[in-house]
């Protein structure tokens, strides 16, 4: 009979001693369903009193085969499926999509479709902004912040409700540019986001950033150094908190973002208070990005000359793009029929994921589930 | 027999002093069923106001505005299934609840709505009060022990560690006020309820501001102990959801259950009367030395009336705002009815022979209720402490600045 | 202020201690006996007050009940109690037992009895319970100051000790 407790040997239990309480280490299951874990994530934690000495995350939960059904689908027919991995960020996930597919073509989005890309993006990087802010402070213990943070998501959900008809799964774009013309009033919506958003993100940083609850259970918590960031391919505001330079926007532009003038915010010490920082001041460059895009969109044809049948060359191509979790990768094989050979998704949560042992070493069983509020996973994501 | 009802009335001592069981026992019932509707009214209002922080609603369906939504709510605790752990003690896990309802509610024997308006005054008022409400931790412990299960154990464990940790901060900052009743002419202070307003009387100050800013840090180190002792945000990690030990209440269950919530609000009472009575004049108007006369006397006695119009006032508000849909009648209605008996009361209150009696009790129940208030805006805005962060604060922050404030009290008033 | 039924309410919480007394040491649950012990104190609070002594019935109440009884209740749950409620409550030498505490009771009634004349006069309680905190307070703090230092002082080092030994690492 097999030990049903052998997957959990590395790490490396002693013998459980039966009394009741015993003061020796402790396996405890934060389950599937537990209102904290953003999905359905376990994580078997080793303790050692209050202390954790080592975590295992089981996943899969939420498996549900897009890479394989990917197979299966025309390049066009499997868009609508990227949406629905990160749902929080699903126009993200199109661009890295729709991208993927035009560096395999070979096709360029024509300009107008590049801007309309970028906006929606970076409204799309605020609303998930959003999403982690809220959830991320109820974790901590502050109920607030998530309802103001989900008004003002809402202002987003409008515009792209009017835009393409969704609010979370948008299937925004298209391969080779962007289906719907920008509705009338969408330089009057966008900029009344802009305008009155700036004043809510003070909001919220006036009731955290200062805040001596939320300092004292913030900073030094989960601290991760660049070079372990680097070590494990973590990427995103929590590479960026440790002090690494590094954003695709920047580094290897896409879509236009050479076009515009802003930001990285990069932060010292690695701990979650950083990430915090680092996140809200991307919503800020978000706005700047925005700002610049909506009031320089040039005229033009939205949709590149793309055939009505998508086969691509032979060949294979990674693209990947800055998206609100981190680097988000496409790996495209293409064997030179309608459906793709291979499409492996690089999702920026499932990498950042590996880092949660490292992060929760030594720290305190309510500092778990702060720091799997900070690496901001989606669990759509991670389990695909 | 109607001579001793009547021999009471001309008397001018609490019931309790005077001896008088009668009168003793309508006081009781009169108190605890006051502290009953306003634990009801402290869960209408706590829904309504958080929910107003948090930019919705509230409960807005059952009854006009929410306002029979703690009905519904005990309707549905009443009605559920009552389940007793497994091999749990069925004895201990009984009277858990019952410790923590008995111990929040003897609480209110001693505390005085007015010079006469108090179930008795004890000589020892204050450390009555401090002494059971700390009998509520031997409720919390029985309740995590008789659930028979890991996590309610852990979590009542440390929410009676944290509970007797700011005990001692309390009393002290406690200690403090009680030294200053005792900077009167014959040198005696006193420990009872009534004589700490009293004393606050006659050395025309309330203690909040005496010795400006030592009052008023002994006030805050209670004002945040006190909210630590109820278990309530931002020190409410025994028993919030999303962490991983939960609290001493899950495994009850409907009635077991809602009597854990209704000790909660009555000890958040409690505490607060002794917040109020030990710092803040008790059932003293505001300004009661420095605007004297009858002019000033008159236009504070107006105030109890006045807030029962406004009140009113907002349910006429709400009424002309609702919906003018036939599914709305019913709620029209009876918010409006609502609002009419407000203003009877409103108007009754401006009576002057009820007016002169119910001053006292008005302004010691608009202060407790200020501090209610604050309960609620605390869990609307702060994240929670860490454990080990509650414990640092409790015993490295609160108690030395506790212990300080105590010692700087003592050198003053002698000095002074 | 006239007493109420003094008798009754004596020989009622005199009544209540003695059977929580009792129960303390005939329960198989060490946490029912714990129950009964904080019964049998909160009881003994209420002679005190018959004394007219509500100062110190209130520190009963607070430290007693409040303080030091959950602190057994603490090391209680934190043991390992299931071996101990499947002990046996009264083992096979009752019989001797039984002997020696009658014969030990019979010594301290004979000495009670012998020496009576050595005891002080029986005193009546002073009706008067306003200045039961301010006695208490003056002769604390005054006349028995050194000895009020030095239990302090013990009580210091006790918690020091104890933190001591129960942290890993200082």
């Amino acid at each position: 009979m097999t030990d049903p407790t052998a997957y959990l040997s590395h790490l490396e239990l002693g013998q459980p001693d039966k009394t009741y309480l015993d003061t020796n280490e402790l396996i405890i299951n934060m389950g599937p369903q537990h209102p904290a874990t953003h999905g359905v994530l376990r994580v078997i934690l080793k303790l050692d009193g209050e202390k954790v000495l080592g975590t295992e995350c089981v996943i899969g939960y939420l498996h549900r085969g897009v890479e394989k059904i990917a197979e299966h689908r025309t390049y066009a027919m499997f868009n609508p499926y990227v949406d629905r991995m990160d749902y929080v960020a699903a126009v993200s996930n199109g661009l890295g999509y729709c991208e993927a597919v035009e560096k395999l073509l070979n096709v360029e989005a024509p300009p107008r479709a590049r801007y309309i890309r970028v906006i929606l993006t970076e409204l799309n990087r605020m609303a998930s902004h959003m999403i982690w802010l809220g959830t991320h402070a109820l974790d901590i213990g502050a109920m607030t912040p998530l309802f103001y943070t989900f008004r003002d998501r809402e202002e987003i959900l409008k515009i792209f409700e009017k835009y393409c008809g969704a609010r979370l799964t948008t299937h925004a774009f298209r391969i080779g540019g962007c289906l719907y013309e920008l509705y009338e009033g969408f330089e009057q919506d966008v900029k009344q986001f802009l305008d009155f958003v700036p004043s809510k993100i003070d909001e919220y940083e006036e009731l955290l950033t200062t805040n001596r609850i939320w300092v004292e259970r913030t900073k030094n918590v989960g601290k991760i150094s660049g070079a372990d960031c680097i070590a494990l391919g973590v990427t995103g505001p929590v590479l960026r908190a440790s002090g690494v330079k590094w954003d695709i926007r920047k580094a290897m532009p896409y879509s236009g973002y050479q076009d515009f003038d802003f930001e990285i915010p990069i932060g010292q010490n690695g701990d979650t208070f950083d990430r915090y920082i680092v996140r809200m001041q991307e919503m800020r460059q978000s706005l700047r990005i925005i700002r610049q895009a909506v009031e320089a969109i040039p005229t033009g044809p939205i949709m590149a000359k793309v055939p009505k049948v998508i086969k691509p060359p032979v060949g294979e191509v990674y693209h990947s793009i800055e998206a609100p979790k981190g680097e988000l990768g496409y790996f495209i094989v293409s064997d030179g029929s309608t459906q793709p050979y291979r499409v492996r998704v690089r999702p920026p949560s499932f990498v950042n994921l590996q880092a949660l042992d490292l992060m929760v070493r030594g720290s305190m069983v309510a500092d778990v589930i702060a720091v799997i509020g900070t690496i901001d996973i989606v669990l759509g994501e991670v389990d695909r | 027999m109607l001579d001793y009802i009547t021999s009471y009335l001309s008397s001018d001592t609490t019931p309790g002093q005077a001896g008088n069981m009668f009168w003793a026992l309508v006081y009781i019932l009169i108190v605890f069923g006051g502290v009953s509707v306003v634990v009801m009214a402290m869960n209408w209002l706590e829904r309504k106001a958080l929910a107003h922080f948090q930019i919705r609603l509230g409960p807005m369906r059952v009854g006009p505005h929410g306002l029979m939504q703690p009905i519904a709510d005990a309707l549905k605790l009443f009605t559920k299934e009552d389940i007793i752990p497994a091999e749990a003690d069925k004895f201990v896990f009984w009277l858990a609840p019952l410790i923590i309802l008995c111990a929040s509610f003897a609480v209110y024997i001693v505390v005085p709505f007015g010079p006469t308006h108090a179930i008795t005054d004890l000589n020892i008022g204050i450390l009555f009060m401090l002494g059971v409400s700390s009998l509520s931790v031997l409720g919390v412990v029985m309740a995590g022990w008789a659930s028979n299960s890991h996590y309610p154990l852990i979590g009542s464990l440390r929410s009676s560690a944290q509970m007797i940790s700011y005990e001692v901060a309390m009393g002290m900052a406690v200690v403090s006020a009680v030294l200053m009743t005792s900077l009167n002419s014959t040198g005696t202070g006193t420990l009872s309820m009534i004589g700490i307003v009293q004393a606050q009387q006659a050395q025309h100050v309330w203690f909040v501001f005496k010795f400006f800013p030592l009052g008023l840090i002994a006030l805050v180190i209670f004002a945040i102990a006190m909210v630590a002792e109820t278990n309530r945000a931002p020190f409410d990690l025994p028993e919030a959801e999303s962490e991983l030990t939960a609290g001493f209440h899950t495994e009850y269950s409907g009635l077991r259950w809602s009597l854990f919530m209704l000790g909660e609000y009555a000890a958040m009472g409690a505490v607060s009367s002794i917040a109020v009575t030990l710092w803040l004049g008790g059932w003293l108007r505001p300004f009661p030395n420095l605007l004297t006369g009858s002019v000033f006397d008159l236009m504070f006695s107006l105030f109890p009336g006045l807030t029962f119009l406004a009140l009113a006032g907002f349910c006429f508000l709400g009424v002309i705002r609702m919906p003018k849909h036939p599914y709305f009648r019913v709620q029209t209605a009876g918010l409006a009815g609502f609002g009419v008996v407000l203003g009877l009361i409103g108007l009754v209150l401006f009576a002057p022979p009820v007016r002169v009696r119910v001053q006292d009790i008005y302004w010691f129940v608009a202060k407790v209720g200020i501090f209610m208030y604050l309960y609620i805006w605390y869990r609307a805005t702060f994240p929670r402490y860490r454990f080990d962060q509650l414990m640092k604060v409790g015993w490295k922050v609160m108690l030395p600045i506790a212990i300080g404030v105590l010692v700087l009290t003592a050198i003053v008033g002698v000095l002074v | 202020m006239a007493p109420v039924a003094t008798t009754f309410f004596f020989y009622f919480l005199a009544g209540i201690t003695l059977v929580s007394g009792i129960l303390v040491i005939t329960r198989k649950n060490p946490v029912h006996s714990a129950l009964a012990l904080i019964l049998g104190l909160l009881a003994q609070a209420g002679l005190y007050l018959m004394l007219y002594a509500p100062f110190v019935a209130g520190v009963q109440i607070i430290l007693y009940a409040g303080g030091i009884m959950v602190l057994f209740l603490f090391v209680i749950m934190l043991v390992n109690i299931q071996r101990a409620s499947k002990e046996e409550q009264f083992n096979k030498q009752w019989l001797a037992g039984t002997i020696a505490a009658a014969a030990l009771g019979f010594l301290f009634i004979t000495v009670y009895m012998k020496g009576q004349a050595l005891l002080p006069a029986v005193q009546t309680a002073v009706p008067v319970e306003n200045n039961n905190t301010q006695e208490i307070g003056t002769l604390l703090y005054g006349q028995y100051m050194f000895t009020f230092e030095i239990a302090s002082l013990l009580l210091l080092v006790a918690i020091i000790g104890a933190v001591v030994m129960a942290k890993k690492r200082i």
